[in-house]
């Protein structure tokens, strides 16, 4: 598991910098970098801190990983996570804040 | 975070510091949320059950006080944690709906960002994020605060108190990770947890206890997700390659559950999954929004490689060591009241031992009780002066070496070597012989030596350079653990291949606290509450 950040989409605010439990992420240039992608623990903070949708999380190849990235967008009551697929289709996935798992 | 929430509501007198390697809204365990309450007295339980409960899925080498204090505690915590905003499954007359014997269903994921917002209303708890501690300050044996370092700027933080509360969580990346390449961090427990809170008290030379109950997770294979949801929450069992069932033939401890995984591989009947196939629609749905909450990895990987749990069984393999005092025993000897052997330090959560199965519910618990007892001891206690402080002498040495022949990087890597071939690791089954335990000691002597000429260019070198150190310093006193159990006592978590069998000899607790360099072991009856009044 790693991410991978989109420079072009970056606009430096610095929010996944503030909340990567590992300190992993620094803004070089006003743009996010991570320090060494092995690093990652795939908690996916950074990915949900992100308002641009510039930071994707994906399954690294020694984990089975196929080249899909997933996207969140964290709002007040859901959490939409989006995965975009290799061959460019999308899947929305919605996750009401307030609704408890059922398992 | 609980511990000082608790003490502000009550004490507002007060003033209360956390320190916090990372920022509280997203550190430590809780990183992407928590999956369930899994330390919750359900209808028709009692606190006595759970006690019981912890101590025989402990085999008997946990502290039924603690477990007993923290236990009576956990409906009331669970309760504030609500209050706080968690969301938890309720029936239509509003009782919380259970998940097994234990656990509670709920919506974990802003789990940190709630308690963080709670820190934040009070106006006596201020808050130093992106702070790393590195050691205790002391006056004579009594602890008188800690000092650390901006991960980011070059400041160190001198941090005087009346008390100090530990919850610095357990230790990983001691043990060579199941993937060590590319993904060496995708790991159950909390990579950046690296045993700081050990480490400090090690060398204050508070006594800890029980580190040889090292904790395995079972977990999904590749993407390390709980396996507990699948387990708890969908009802899938365990089935090896020929589709039989074999749990019954090995128990259901926790130690047990690994152990049936591990020998049915070693049998060639491998490799083990959870039984997932035939699931309906809608369970499907409920498990990838319910992965998403906590373990994201688990859904992604279902989704894209079109191999949902209704058409694949989910495979599941044992991960490398950890010591964590939530989940099994390891961490500092402690009172009822939560204090250390250091006068003025107290510690809860996975970094305080004796009292397993405590959980993130448990932590709390135990955070309010180490909070009570610090509000009574602040009251009769004048800071004292303190000793001596060679921080800066230490960080400016690290600053001022020569770049040499290795990197952090390297020798971290060759410490989880010498863990994994000779300590127990994936590689032997977690299994180890005093030989072996030997030539461990040897290269962890050797590594902490070569650790001390190690060179820091920025403050984040600094923070690995002490991560490693820190994480040394718990491999020696676990290797110690180790060599001194000479049983059996648990599978996996302490698999003595020279002494494969239980022996009564060894009800008793395995104490050590370092004395003029060296882990001296000390036992305990398994009657030992505690420590001598302060
Ligand atoms: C992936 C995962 C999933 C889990 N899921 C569940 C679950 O579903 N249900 C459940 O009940 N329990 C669960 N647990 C267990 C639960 O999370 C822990 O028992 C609980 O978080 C322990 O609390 P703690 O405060 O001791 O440690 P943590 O919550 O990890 O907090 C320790 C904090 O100390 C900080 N820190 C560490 N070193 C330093 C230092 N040197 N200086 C400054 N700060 C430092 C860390 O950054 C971290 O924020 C899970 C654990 C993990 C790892
Ligand atoms: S996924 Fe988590 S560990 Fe990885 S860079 Fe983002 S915040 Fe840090
Ligand atoms: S949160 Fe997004 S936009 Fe902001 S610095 Fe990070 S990657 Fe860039």
């Amino acid at each position: 598991m790693s991410i991978s950040i989109d420079r072009s989409k970056c606009v430096g605010c610095g929010a996944c910098v503030e909340v990567c439990p590992g300190n992993l992420l620094v803004l070089e240039n006003k743009c996010a970098r991570i320090r060494d992608v092995r690093d990652c623990w795939g908690c996916t903070a950074c990915v949900k801190a992100c308002r641009r949708q510039a930071i994707a999380y994906y399954l690294a190849a020694d984990l089975g990983g196929a080249g899909t990235k997933l996207y969140a967008l964290d709002e007040k009551r859901t959490l939409t996570w989006r995965l975009e697929f290799p061959d460019g289709s999308q899947q929305s996935i919605v996750v009401d804040k307030t609704q408890s798992n059922q398992y | 975070m609980f511990a000082a929430i608790r003490l502000a509501e009550t004490h507002p007198e007060l003033s209360i510091l956390i320190v916090e390697k990372a920022n509280i809204v997203r550190s430590g365990c809780l990183a992407a949320g928590v999956n369930a309450l899994n330390a919750y007295i359900t209808d028709g339980h009692t606190p006595d059950d759970y006690v019981e409960y912890a101590l025989n899925d402990a085999n008997g080498i946990a502290r039924r006080d603690l477990l007993s204090t923290m236990s009576e505690r956990l409906n009331a915590v669970t309760r504030k944690i609500e209050s706080l905003g968690l969301v938890i499954l309720k029936d239509a007359d509003g009782n919380y709906i259970a998940r097994g014997a234990r656990n509670i269903k709920i919506n974990g994921e802003n789990i940190k960002p709630l308690l963080a917002a709670a820190v934040k209303s009070f106006s006596n708890v201020e808050v130093l994020n992106h702070v790393n501690v590195v050691d205790l300050m002391l006056n004579g044996s009594t602890v008188i605060g800690a000092w650390g370092f901006d991960v980011r700027e070059p400041t160190i933080y001198r941090l005087r108190a009346k008390a100090t509360l530990m919850a610095t969580g357990g230790a990983a990346g001691l043990y060579r990770p199941n993937h060590p390449g590319f993904s060496r961090h995708v790991m159950w427990y909390c990579p950046f947890n690296t045993g700081a809170g050990y480490a400090m008290g090690i060398r204050a030379g508070a006594e800890m206890t029980t580190f040889e109950m090292r904790f395995i997770a079972l977990r999904c294979k590749d993407t390390i997700a709980p396996t507990g949801t699948l387990a708890q929450g969908a009802g899938a069992a365990q089935i090896n390659a020929r589709g039989e069932r074999y749990q019954h033939r090995y128990g259901n401890t926790t130690s047990e559950r690994l152990h049936a995984v591990v020998s049915e591989n070693l049998n060639g009947r491998g490799p083990c999954a959870l039984e997932t196939i035939g699931i309906t629609v809608e369970q499907e749905k409920a498990l990838e929004h319910a992965y998403l909450n906590m373990a994201p990895a688990q859904t992604l990987k279902w989704l894209e490689t079109k191999m949902p749990p209704s058409i694949a069984n989910v495979e599941i393999e044992g991960s490398e060591p950890y010591v964590v005092g939530g989940h099994t025993a390891s961490g500092y000897w402690i009172d009822r009241k939560r204090r250390t052997t250091l006068r003025g330090l107290y510690a809860a959560g996975d970094v305080a031992g004796s009292c397993p199965q405590k959980y993130v519910t448990g932590a709390f618990a135990e955070g309010e009780i180490a909070a009570e007892s610090i509000a009574e001891y602040v009251a009769a206690h004048d800071l004292l002066p303190l000793d001596r402080f060679n921080a800066v002498e230490e960080v400016e040495r690290l600053f001022g070496n020569p770049r040499g022949l290795y990197s952090t990087d390297e020798l971290e890597e060759a410490m989880q070597q010498s863990m994994d071939e000779y300590a127990g690791g994936i590689r032997s089954n977690y299994r180890y012989t005093d030989a072996q335990l030997q030539t461990a000691t040897a290269h962890i002597d050797r590594l902490e030596r070569l650790s001390e000429g190690l060179r820091a260019e920025s403050m984040y070198d600094l923070l690995k350079i002490y991560e490693l150190r820190e994480r040394l310093t718990v491999c020696r006193v676990l290797i110690e653990h180790l060599k001194a159990r000479r049983e059996t006592r648990w599978h996996c978590f302490a698999e003595h291949a020279d002494y494969p069998d239980r022996d009564p000899t060894f009800d008793c607790f395995i104490n050590s606290r370092l004395v003029d360099g060296k882990v001296e072991i000390i036992l305990r009856r398994l009657e030992d509450d505690g420590i001598e009044e302060h």
